[in-house]
Parts: structure tokens; sequence; C-alpha cells
């Protein structure tokens, strides 16, 4: 039973308040794109064991979406953020560093 | 035989007697019994029949982890199977039956299992009833149910209500001991929200039975004042009756009360599920007493020492006149010292330790009781119940020394902690080999959202044995939860208590140490599911080596006490058959609940009419009055037909149609999702989220428009309306509106958040009804106020206006084929414009029309019906709907992924209509069959129905269906399934059935 | 290895079960072995067998983390029916329920298979459609099904309530041969059988890495050192993406938490296997009496083996407006297991980009049924290179949008 903040309400959100969107920071492939590149951001899902970033929405809330970083194994929350960016905040990125030294997910470390 | 003393008793008052039937036999108890408690006082001593063998069971236990009193309680709407006498409180007309035995508890012939139980050793199921095939279902396993499952399946419909609460706070302490009192009290004390919870009715745990002195006070009266001090604490809430079931992950925690179980029929609800969140959880639940392994120790009267102790103390309840004691520590003696107190015979104490124990085995000698040293028992005897015991040297194989008389036997192997909250989320134990038990590593907690730990374990549950170690950690551990946790740090001074010293168990396995295989085989580990010593070891000699195998393979631990007394016990057996030691050999997983939670109070209030909220229009009433046969969709009603006297409900959709074809008909469309987008990028946006343009439709106009998700296929459907010059109004199917109002959100949200677009569901602000049919124009304009004539408003535009004085907006759009209005307006007064439409239609035939009548005229149209024709696999361009996406756009959602090898491929299941050459209906369903089989034994098919409908106005069966190739195959006969009987043959024709030039519903 | 049988029994019974020896040996790993299995679930298990049974292929190891059966294999809640709509998954789920029906013959070891039959709720018109359109897609698969109505349904189901107020049932997808079995019977079955032509189980064994040379697989590494072999298998539901990360290459899947929960038993009441997909709920009776529920699973990817407790509120919610009796019960236990999701729902088996490495996986919450078949079809597979029983679940159908896509006809749970 997750308990996330939402970063737009400022509150601390039970997860039946919330609904998990999958991975974060999947890039679009429109048209023109590879066969491969479209395929992979379709299906290509990080499936990590460990340091995950994830999109959720206060769908019984604000209604915004917004990231978490999470790791799957120890459900530990690492922090979240607004979705709107293209990465995570550096503040994050630091915290996780202390917790996970050496970390990296995709293009992220 | 066991009785009523006329001393002790402090939970009971003997002022207020209580009759209750037991297996229909009138039996009296008190004001305060548990049902096992007032069965022990009625002499009551067999109670049960185990599950595998059918023997004789008894009370082993004083609380949750008993694993025999299990009984069939009340009747009818309030019968429950499986009740736990232990922890039932009797009142006054219980009804309560014993259970798993045929014809009677006392003769069972399901008993003569105990005496096959040779031929039916561990994992017997799967080395026979192999042969042949079909015995196994009719035969063997037929028998094998009937003779499990313990309790009786409830039949009636429960009477009882439930509910849940949400409660949020700071540190939640489970048990009510005098550690969970302490660690309440350190924690409160610190300033954060603190709640208290306990499983029983009573506060104090052991120490109250042990007479244990705290503060030089006795331990009942400093709870007292410790628990009023507690409830007068504005950040503290206490709860008895209410179980700590279960830990979940981010400090989620289930509490679990048993409101009114003593109480029946008082008008409360029967149980409340707490729905816990806190930062920090405590665990002050104590301890369970080990049973000892030897031969017969599964004979009714053979009980836990402890268990003895508290029927003695709480309910003034003896179990039995002459009580043998076998102990491997020191706290058996208390039994005996309270028995000897309370008048009762002692023959002998049996301790298993070479050199017995300390100061209590010294009092228990000074009261005159005798003591053996290095003993053990041999053997028990009796039938269904205790007769006597020989005993044997522990170290030995088991040669009877002697044999002694008795009714009870006390038995105490040491005590296990319940750890059960504390690995529930995956904290982990250590094995302290001194206590021989499993204790929480403090080392590997339970993580909460922050990664640190999230649960402290205190008092006997953390391995501390005496009292005020007890309050010393539970103390400390509060004040530290409550700092953890955000409160302040303000240290109170633990209570203060005498520690007795004690002297250390010894670890007793198997009694006698070298027990024979006869012993053995009669030396029980489970008594509820009946695995037994000798179960354990051919298990291990058979390879099921892992802890988890040899529970699966023996089902040792897995009945209803979830091995609360078997577990420790058969690991260490698994453990010596291995030449492994414990902790190698690992635990089971702890799952929750702690003990059984009843199924309603998981569903809570959410039952019959509140089980689902049911969405309803502004005119569900109406319907409701009018012959409404109602359709589930997507959380809303909808009037599938209005079906009048006489009529079958297949008549009544013929009769909608036909008269709305020829007259006027009126559909609640209320339900039709309506979104509005605005803004100055909305264009943009609508022109990514439809496969076709949006951002050119003019304003005044209505546009169809198709929905895509980024996979490819279609995902929804609906007209589009322009506004005004940054405002459209999106129509979304009825099961779609929510839907696709996140949808936009998320595209606007997280991906294209520069553009200036809001969006808004508006569905239920707004009632909207369809005026279909020739007569449609007439009915509008007899009630007035807007001209809808073709020249103001022509097919597929909208004006505001109002009706009849009504204040609405009027689409001119059609899904039947007809001239055809559908107008907004809001909810408010959506009642009384349906009304007034009703009144001002009857000149001109006007009936309301439900679902099916929408579907089979959009059918005889060929429009297509999302859910229908579409599934999840189904694109556009499969529908013979290109037109409707769009080829100048460089990108919309869909767009590149139609553009992959499978899908832009003309080779492909499309759009057709179909026609029974005989003009009957096709079957739902049904598939189109092509010669000859696959690679995989599977006849091929050739395409599928996708609607199929008797049409009233072609008076003929009609269908859409999507064929390989189909539209280039008009005039082509197909065979088709038809269940049960040969194939169908059907012509491929043209979708559009009926009015293929559209001319009715462009009428001028 | 001694042949059980009631015979054997009463023999063992004369002499204290003395006789019986291991079900499975406990060997050292040897150096090398022509084909390693990661994962004892039920599925490598079968897979190894039905490579030894049907292509000879004995020379195998396989390889587990922790306990043979400990997986997915042992979580579950039993159901083996094969009422699918598309046809590549009817063709290996009736293969796996046709292999069922002899297993216990075949392998000597009851996995207590028993065709009771199951039942797939109709609940909203739309289900109703989806449901026909399946009984017809299973009529040319050779799949026995029927459509019933709700009169057969409270006869074969008379605890059930038709009438609920607001989803009734209105008709049901019946397949009357399908059913349950035990579960951990179906691994240690296997498990045996393996064991007895020579493979090499080795529990307790954890897969470190993935050992590969000029584009094709050379071995393994585990905690036991490193294990030569020329063909790999990669069989761990669950953690299928942490295995193929070994290897080199990512899989289009997602892990996620399933959970189930059973009653305290009571005297039998349900004959059948009812599964209620509008209300996301299922229900059986166990041989114990116990009452076996599942539900759906967590929306978030997580490696925990429990789930969030909100969604067993639901299933039971819903259970008790389908099945009221079951109001006064009492939960005895809940738990979890981690399954891999992929994009179209349906599994993987198939080649992978690591030449003579092939992968099962994605089985969803279906796996168990599958079991047999599986094991049947992905043996063939990495014996021959190719199997008509899994051409169509290649990795290569996410690119061509190809998909096998099951939810199509109504809900979701398998």
């Amino acid at each position: 039973m997750l308990m996330l903040n939402c970063p737009y309400c400022g509150m601390n959100k039970d997860e039946t308040e919330l609904s998990a969107g999958g991975e974060a920071h999947i890039k679009r492939f429109g048209p023109g794109s590879s066969d491969q590149d479209f395929e992979e951001y379709l299906f290509g899902r990080a499936n990590p064991k460990g340091l995950h970033f994830e999109r959720w929405r206060c769908s019984s809330g604000c209604g915004k979406w917004f990231h978490a970083a999470r790791c799957t194994l120890t459900l530990e929350v690492f922090g979240t953020y607004e979705a709107q960016t293209l990465e995570p905040p550096q503040s994050i990125k630091d915290l996780i560093t202390v917790k996970r030294p050496g970390w990296s997910w995709r293009a992220f470390s | 035989m066991s009785t009523r003393l006329a001393n002790n008793g402090r939970l009971i008052d003997r002022r207020k007697p209580i009759n209750f039937l037991f297996n229909s036999k009138k039996m009296i108890g008190y004001e305060g019994d548990s049902l096992a408690a007032s069965l022990l006082a009625n002499d009551q001593i067999l109670v049960g029949r185990s599950f595998k063998y059918h023997r004789p069971r008894g009370i082993v236990a004083s609380g949750a982890e008993e694993p025999n009193a299990l009984i069939n309680l009340g009747e009818g709407g309030s019968f429950e199977p499986n009740a736990r006498a232990t922890t039932t409180e009797t009142f006054d007309g219980m009804v309560a039956v014993s259970q798993n035995h045929f014809p009677s508890l006392e003769f069972d012939v399901g008993a003569i299992n105990s005496k096959l139980s040779q031929f039916l050793p561990a994992g017997f199921y799967y080395k026979m009833f192999i042969h042949p095939r079909s015995f196994w279902k009719h035969i063997y396993e037929p028998f094998i149910r009937k003779s499990a499952g313990l309790g009786k399946a409830p039949k009636d419909r429960d009477l009882d209500k439930y509910e849940h609460y949400y409660h949020h706070c700071e540190v939640l302490v489970v048990g009510g001991g005098i550690a969970g009192i302490q660690a309440a009290k350190s924690a409160a004390a610190s300033g954060v929200r603190v709640m208290l919870v306990e499983q029983t009715a009573h506060w104090g745990g052991r120490a109250v039975v042990d007479g244990v002195v705290i503060d030089n006070i006795a331990a009942e009266e400093w709870i007292k004042g410790a628990l009023s001090e507690l409830s007068v604490m504005d950040n503290v809430v206490i709860r008895n009756r209410t179980q700590g079931s279960g830990v979940y992950d981010h400090g989620y925690a289930l509490g679990y009360e048993r409101i009114s179980d003593h109480t029946p029929g008082d008008s409360r609800p029967r149980h409340r599920l707490w729905r816990i969140r806190c930062k920090q959880i405590i665990v002050a639940t104590g301890a369970i007493e080990r049973p000892l392994s030897f031969a017969g120790n599964d004979i009714p009267g053979v009980m836990l020492a402890a268990a003895v102790r508290d029927y003695v103390v709480n309910y003034g309840v003896s179990p039995g006149d002459r009580t043998v004691i076998v102990t491997n520590n020191d706290d058996a003696y208390r039994t005996a010292i309270v028995l000897k107190d309370a008048g009762l015979d002692i023959p002998l104490i049996i301790d298993a330790r070479p050199k017995g124990g300390g100061i209590l085995m010294d009092q228990a000698i000074a009261a005159g009781i005798r003591v053996e040293t290095g003993r053990g028992i041999a053997k028990v005897k009796g039938g269904k119940r205790v007769t006597g015991v020989s005993i044997c040297s522990q170290a030995g194989e088991g040669a009877e020394l002697e044999e002694i008389s008795c009714d009870v036997v006390a038995m105490s192997g040491g005590w296990s902690p319940v750890v059960h909250l504390w690995s529930h989320c995956g904290g982990k134990l250590f094995w302290d080999s001194s206590k021989a038990m499993f204790c929480p590593d403090p080392k590997h907690p339970p993580l909460g959202v922050d990664g640190e730990g999230m649960v402290r374990v205190v008092g006997v549950a953390n391995g501390h044995l005496g009292s005020a170690a007890v309050l010393i950690d539970a103390n400390e551990q509060g004040s530290v939860a409550a700092v953890a946790a955000g409160g302040k740090t303000k240290k109170l001074k633990a209570a203060h208590c005498n520690n007795s010293v004690e002297f250390p168990m010894l670890p007793v396995w198997l009694m006698p140490q070298g027990a024979n295989y006869g012993l053995r085989s009669k030396s029980w580990l489970d008594f509820q599911n009946d695995v037994k010593v000798i179960d354990v070891q051919l298990a291990a000699q058979e390879g099921f080596e892992s802890v988890e195998h040899t529970k699966r393979y023996t089902t040792l631990g897995m009945a209803t006490d979830q091995g609360k007394l078997s577990n420790i016990n058969g690991l260490a057996v698994l453990s010596k058959s291995l030449n492994m030691d414990i902790p190698d050999v690992g635990t089971t997983t702890f799952r929750p609940p702690y003990t059984p939670i009843s199924m309603a109070s998981l569903a809570g209030e959410a039952r019959a009419e509140f089980f689902q909220p049911i969405r309803k229009t502004p005119m569900h009433d109406w319907h409701e009055s009018n012959g409404a046969d109602w359709e589930p969709v997507a959380g809303w009603r909808r009037v599938y037909a209005y079906v009048q006297p006489g009529e079958t409900t297949k008549q009544s959709v013929n009769r909608e149609v036909l008269n709305t074809r020829k007259n006027l008909g009126f559909l609640d469309a209320s339900t039709l999702g309506k979104i509005i987008v605005k803004g100055p990028d909305a264009g943009k946006f609508l022109d990514m989220m439809y496969t076709n343009m949006m951002s050119n439709l003019k304003v005044g106009r209505c546009r169809y428009g198709l929905m895509c998700s980024e996979n490819g296929f279609l995902s929804d459907d609906g007209v589009v309306a322009r506004i005004d010059d940054g405002t459209w109004l999106c129509h979304t199917t009825s099961g779609g509106a929510d839907r696709i109002h996140a949808h936009m959100e998320e595209w606007l949200q997280t991906e294209w958040w520069n553009w200036k677009v809001w969006t808004i569901n508006l569905t239920e602000q707004l009632a909207q009804i369809a005026i279909v049919g020739p007569n449609s124009r007439k009915v509008i304009e007899k009630l007035g106020g807007m001209d809808v004539s073709p020249e103001a408003l022509p097919f597929m535009a909208w004006a505001d206006g109002n009706i009849g004085g009504i204040s609405c907006r009027a689409y001119r759009i059609s899904f039947s084929g007809e001239l055809s209005y559908e107008i907004a307006l809001p909810a408010n007064q959506g009642l009384q414009f349906w009304e007034m439409l009703i009144d001002a239609g009857a000149e001109f035939g006007a009936m309301p029309y439900g679902t099916e009548c929408l579907h089979v005229m959009r059918a005889e149209k060929g429009f297509i019906m999302i859910g229908d024709e579409t599934d999840g696999t189904v694109i556009p361009q499969d529908l013979g709907l290109s037109w409707a996406v769009s080829k100048k756009k460089d990108d919309f959602l869909g767009k590149r992924a139609q553009q992959r090898s499978f899908m832009d491929n003309d080779n492909r299941w499309q759009l057709v209509g179909l026609e029974t050459l005989d003009g009957s209906v096709l079957e739902d369903g049904a598939y189109a069959i092509a010669s000859g089989k696959n690679a995989n034994g599977q006849t091929n098919t050739q395409g599928r129905i996708t609607s199929t409908y008797y049409s009233p106005t072609l008076k003929k069966g009609i269908a859409m269906g999507l064929v390989h190739n189909g539209p280039s195959r008009v005039g082509e006969v197909i065979s088709f399934t038809k269940i049960g009987t040969s194939p169908v043959e059907a012509k491929i024709v043209s979708p559009i059935f009926f009015d293929p030039e559209g001319e009715k519903q462009n009428v001028g | 290895m001694k042949r059980f049988s009631v015979f054997a029994i009463a023999r063992e019974a004369m002499r204290q079960h003395s006789g019986w020896s291991r079900t499975w040996a406990n060997p050292q790993p040897k150096k090398s072995y022509e084909v390693i299995i990661i994962g004892a679930g039920g599925h490598g298990l079968a897979t190894a067998y039905y490579l030894g049974k049907n292509f000879g292929i004995t020379n195998v190891a396989v390889i587990e983390k922790g306990w043979l059966g400990g997986g997915n294999t042992g979580r579950n809640t039993t159901i083996i029916r094969s009422n699918y709509l598309q046809d590549p998954s009817a063709a290996i789920y009736e293969k796996s329920r046709s292999l069922y029906e002899n297993l216990s013959q075949e392998l000597n070891y009851n996995v207590m298979f028993s065709p009771r039959g199951c039942m797939m709720l109709a609940q909203t018109q739309h289900e109703m459609r989806g449901y026909q359109r399946t009984a017809h897609a299973n009529s040319l698969q050779g799949v026995k099904t029927e459509f019933i109505g709700p009169e057969r349904i409270k006869q074969l189901c008379p605890i059930m309530n038709v009438d609920g107020p607001r989803y009734p049932v209105l008709g049901a997808l019946w397949q009357s041969r399908a059913g349950s079995a035990r579960h951990d019977a179906v691994a240690w079955g296997y498990a045996r059988a393996c064991s007895e032509m020579g493979m090499h189980i080795l529990q307790k064994t954890e897969v470190i890495g993935v050992t590969q040379e000029a584009g094709n697989v050379t071995g393994v590494e585990t905690s036991r050192g490193h294990i030569e072999c020329k063909k790999l298998g990669m069989v761990v539901a669950g953690h299928a993406s942490v295995v193929a990360e070994m290897a080199g290459f990512h899989l289009p899947i997602e892990s996620v938490p399933l959970q189930a929960l059973v009653s305290e038993p009571i005297k039998p009441c349900m004959d059948v296997v009812v599964m209620a997909n509008t209300v996301h709920g299922y229900m059986s009776q166990s041989d114990k009496g116990e009452m076996v529920i599942g539900g759906g699973t967590d929306g978030y990817n997580a490696y925990t083996q429990r789930g969030s407790f909100h969604h067993l509120e639901e299933t039971v919610r819903a259970l008790i407006e389908t099945f009221p009796m079951i109001s006064r019960l009492k939960m005895l236990r809940h738990w979890g297991g981690i399954v891999d999701v992929t994009g179209d729902r349906s599994p993987i088996l198939s080649k992978t980009p690591l030449g003579q490495t092939f992968i099962n996986c994605g089985w969803g919450t279906g796996g168990f049924k599958a079991i047999p078949g599986s094991g049947w079809a992905f043996a063939e597979l990495m014996a021959k290179g190719e199997s008509p029983l899994t051409a169509e679940f290649g990795l290569d159908r996410f690119s061509a949008g190809r998909f096998v896509d099951e939810s199509v006809a109504a809900g979701v749970a398998h």
C-alpha cells in the first residue's frame, strides 16, 4: 500500500487515490521513426529490480500527473516531482546517490 | 473432570449466568467467559475432530493460537463456521455445534482414518489414486473433499453490517499487555498521535495472570492506572477487541475490530476494519507457548501449561482434577503453583532438564508437589480424554518407568515470540539459540517509505522474557519510535518491576529424545491437520528439504491456526532430520492476517445496493416507472428497451424501431461523454487526438471523429462540435467519457505540457436527449423557441437557443439515419424537458426507445459501434473509415503504429454487411469458416460477425462483420459457425442496409 | 525409483515407510550440459521433461535460485482451462489442458487434476457477446465449450447469486473439461520424472551471469561456479527481465504483483471454478475445503511478492456480491506473486538475440494452466528451432504490430 507525495497537492496520497502510469521519461517516437525505435517506445519498458522512475496520476485528488523515483524491491520512495520535465531534479538524483551509490537508470546516473 | 471452581475467575461476573447450547445440550456459563472456558466449565473436554484422521480433539490453548476448538457458531444469517472457541466470548442464547464429524462428535465414522493412519502417511495422495484416471474426479476426490473441510458451508445471506474506518496516527502500538501499554505511554508522552489496540476484550496479557508487581502495585492496578492516563490524552486512541491483523508497505496496517460478536443483534456493526496509516508500528504481541512432542500429545486434556493457568485465574475453571505438568522451562511451575493454590491436585511435575529449574521449582517443591527432573512423558493414556501418563527418562528411548493417573497434562516446550507483524513486510528473524526462539533481527527491519525501519518489536515478542526487561525495552522503543515518527524527545522513566530469576530452558524437540517409531508416530506437531513427527521425517527422507516443501508436502502449519503452535517444533524436527541447524532451514513466510478475519469486514459497507454506486441520468426514475428493462453500461444504467404490458423485450425493441422510423422516438443520451477542450492550442491538440482534422472545423458545425491509441487501434468515436474560436466540445461513447478525458489529460500533462489547452468533463452536467424520426422537427416546433428548420440548422450543425422555454443546445446529428436532433441542457432540467417532449410528442406518435433499438437502427445504417465493431485489435482502415483518417496531417496518435507492416496492409479482415440466404439472424460472435486447418489442427477462419440483429424495418436478419478482404468480395457467399448445428451461409453485401443515399436524415 | 501405487503404500506401511527414496536427486553440478534451463518452476521442469521424453535430450540441468516450484507455480489459484479466444492461445492452452488429463498417469504422480469445469460469467451485454464469440471460436479450435444461461449456471453452482442487484448473471462460457490441479504436485511430479531420466535439478543455485562467444551462448555463471551448455532456456517468471539483461537483451515485459487469498476450510459447497471478470474475481474450492480466490494485478512494478491490500478488498467485495454465502467465512491467508506482463498480455516463447538461447516468459496471470503445454512447445522450439505452438508468440511480433490479444473478448483475468 504505497503512499506518495503529490508534488502539486503537496499531500501524502494513499495509493487508492492515485493511478499508476508506468515508466517515466519515455521519449515519444512518431511518424518517420524507425520500426525499432517505435517498438522500443511502445513496449521497451525498463523493468528493473531496484530503482525505477515511474509516472503516477493524482487521479482522485488534483488530477495532475507526476513522477516518482521508487525502488521496486524495497518500495522505498526517493522522491516525487512534477511530470513536466525531461529528467529528474538534481536534488532527487543526489538523494539517490546517497542511498544507492553508483546508481544508473537508462540515461540518468 | 473439568469444572467451575468456587474461587478465582477475574474476568467473569458470577452474578450474570449465561445460557447457551452446545450440540443441542443446554449449558451455563458466566458473563466474561470465552466459549472455551464455558465448555470446560461444563466438563466438555471433547470439542471437535481433526482434519485428516478425525481424531478426538480438546481445547489446547486459551487464545488465538488454538488449533482444535473450532465451532459452527450461530444459525441462519448469523451462522459462522470455524469460530475459535478460545477467542469467542460466550453470550446468552449462543448456539454452538462441533465440526467435522459424522454422525456425531462422540462417534465419528471418519475416525477410521486414524486406524488406517499407517496407510495414510504424509503425501499419500500423491502416491495413490492414480489409476484408473477417471476415478480421481468421480470416486477418490469427492470422498476426500467430503471428509475434509471442517465447518459447514453457510447457506443464508449475512444479516450483519460491517464498516471501514480510516485512521491516521504517527505510532500504532499492537498488543495491550504491559509492553504495549508502556510503549504507548512512552510514545504518547512525546506528543505524537498514538493508537493502541488489543485483540482481546481485556488488557494486561500474561502479566495480570502471573501476578506481576509493577511500581509496587499489582499489574492489574498498574494497567488500570496507565489506561486511564492514556484515555484522557487527546493524542491517544485505544481500542480493545481490535486485532492488529496485518502490516503492509509504507506504514499501512490493518485493524480488525470485533464490535458486536459478543452482543449479537444489538444493531451495531459486527466488525469494523481499520485502515490505519502510521509512521511507526510497535509490535508488542507477546509470545505463544510451544507444545512438547510426545506420544499421545493430541489426546483431549493435553493442554498448554499457561492456558491451564489462564482458565483457572481468568475464568475460575479447572480443566481437570489431577494435572500432570511437563516442561522444559521454569514458567510451567507457575501453573503448578496456581493450581495448587486453587486446591487442585498436582501428582507430578516432569521437568526434562536434568537438574530442573530455579526458584519457581523450589516453591513448587515447598508447596509439596513432587518434581521429577531429567524425565519425560513416554506416552499419554486415554482416548477421548486423558486418563494418565507413563513417564520415562528424557535421555532414553521411552522405556516406561512409572504410570500416573491424571485427567490433564499441562505441557510447556518454551515460548515463541509472535513476530508475525514484523515479518509481514519483510522483517527478518534470527535464531536465539540460548532461548531457542526466533527473534526479530533489528538489523533487517521492514522498511518504510523512506527506506528506514518502520516496525519495532518490544517486550516478550522481542525476546525479553522477564517483566522488568520488557518494560525497559518497551519504554525505550516507544520513545525512539515517537521520535522517528516526528515527535519530541521526551523520555519517561520505565515502570519498575523486580525481575524473577529463571533457570534457562532446555530445547526439547522430541520426548523422549530417542523416541522409537511407534512413539513418534503418535507425537503430533500440527493438531488440526494431523501432522506428526514421522510425517516431517518422511518428508525429509523423500528430499523435501526446503521448509516450504515440507510444509506443503505434509500440510504442517497450513491449518486455520497457520502453524502458531506447530511451526517451530516442525522446523526443529526437520532440521534434525537433515542434520542442519534450525536457522539454516529457515522459516516459512508469515502472511497476513494474524488470525482469520471475516470476508465481510473486507467488503465493509459496500454490499448489495452499495456494492458499486449506480450512475443515474436525470430521467432515470421516469424510465424506471415506464417499463425500463435495464442494461449496465460502464457504471450507468441505460434502458435496453421500454417493455409495455404483454410484450416480450424483443417485441418492444421491434416496436421501438418501427415507430421511430415511422413517427418519432426519444432516447435518453445523457450518458454520452461530453468533454470541453479549450485554449489557443486546442485545435492543434485535437488534431493529435483524432485521426481526422478538427482544427479546421467551422464554428457552428459538427464532425464525426475517431480516436486511436498510440498502438494504432481504434479506441473511441464521437461527434465533435466547434463552439467558438478556441473551444471544441467532444462527444465520447458512454463507457469512454472518463477514460478519454484522462487520456487527453495524460497527453497534455506528460507530452505537450507547453500547449495551452484546458479540458473539462461535462458529462454529468448535461442531460442529452435524442429526438429522432420523421416527426422530430414537428415536436420541437410545437414546443417552440428556436428555429430548427433545415436552413437555420442544417445537418451536422448546432445552435444554442431555447425550446419550450428551456435554454439548450441543439445538434442536428443522426446515429439512426433519421431526421434527428440531439438536445443538450442543464442536467437539473432534463426530466422536465423529457416530460414536456413525451406530452408534446403524443400527437406525433412519440415513444421513448432504448439502447437496443439504437443499436438496430445504427446497424441498419452500417454505422460502427465502439466495442462491437472494435475490440482493441481493429484499426479505422479495417472499418472502411479511411476517409476519417487524415492523409494531410504529419502526426496523430496511432499514425506511426498504423504504418507497421502488419497494419499497413490490405490483407486484413475488413468491414462488410452480411445477409443469410434465408433471412435468418446470424449468431453473435460467429466465425466465417475457411478451408483447411492450420498447423495446430484448428479450422481456418476468414472473418467474424461483429454485430447481428433482426431488422424489423427490413424484416430480415442483418449483420456486420470483418471478412478477409471483404469489400472486394461483395456478392460472395461464405459460411458462418452456428453452435450445435451445421454452418449457415451468408452473402457479403454492403454494410449499409437501409437508405444508402442518406435521404431520410438529410430531409429538408 | 519406486513406482507409486496403493500397493507400494501398503508395502511401506508394514515397514514404517522406510523404503521411500528421494523424490528427486540432489546432485553436484557437472562441468557442462547439453541444455541448461534456468528456473525450476513448473514451466522449466516441464520443458526439461519434454526435452527428454520427446527429443531424447537428457543431458540437462535445471538451475534454480531457491527451491523448485517455489515461485508462481506454488502461489497461484490452480485454474486450468483453455477456452481462449485467439487461435494461438487456444492451441497452446488446449494442448496443455489435454496433457493435464493424463499427467498423473504419465508421471506416476498424482497431480490431482480435477476436471470439475470452469465457467466465465457474462454480466453485461458486452460480455455476453464476447463469450458467445469465444464459444464460436472454440468450436473451430477443437476446444469443447458451450455458452450457458442463468438456469444452468445456478444448477452447476447453487451458491451463486445470479440476480445480483448490480450485475445480474446473464450467461456464462462453460468448459466442462476445465478444472484445477494440485500446483505443488505438478512441479514435484515433473521434477521426479526429470531426475529419473538423469537430469540434474540444481536447487539453491543462483545464475549470476550468462557467458557467450561469437554470438552464441556458452554457459552460465552461477553461485556454484561456471557451468557450460550448448543451449540455454530461460524460464523464470517474475525475473525474466533480470535474467535477459544478463544475456544482453531487453524484454518487452513488466513485473507486477498478483495476489490471491484463501478462506478457512469448509465442507464442499462449490464444485466448479467460477470467473467473474466484470467484477474482477474468481473462486473455486480446494480439496481441503478452502475457497481459493484470485483477483487482478497491481498497477505498478514491484518485486516484493506482496501486493496492495485494497485489491483484495475489491475482489472480496465483488465475490460477496456473486456468492453471498462467503460473507461470514474468514480469510485465512493472502499472498502475492510476481507476474511478467507483456505488451499484449500474451506470453513470449521465442528465440532471442543471443544464439542458442531461448526465452519463455510473460505468462502474466495465466501461467499455471499452461505448464504442460508450455513445456511441450518450448522443448520443441529448443530442440528443433521451431514449433507451431510457439510460432505466434515470438519476440518479433511487437515490431510488426501482430499481437495476440486475449483481452478483446471480455475481461482480462486468466
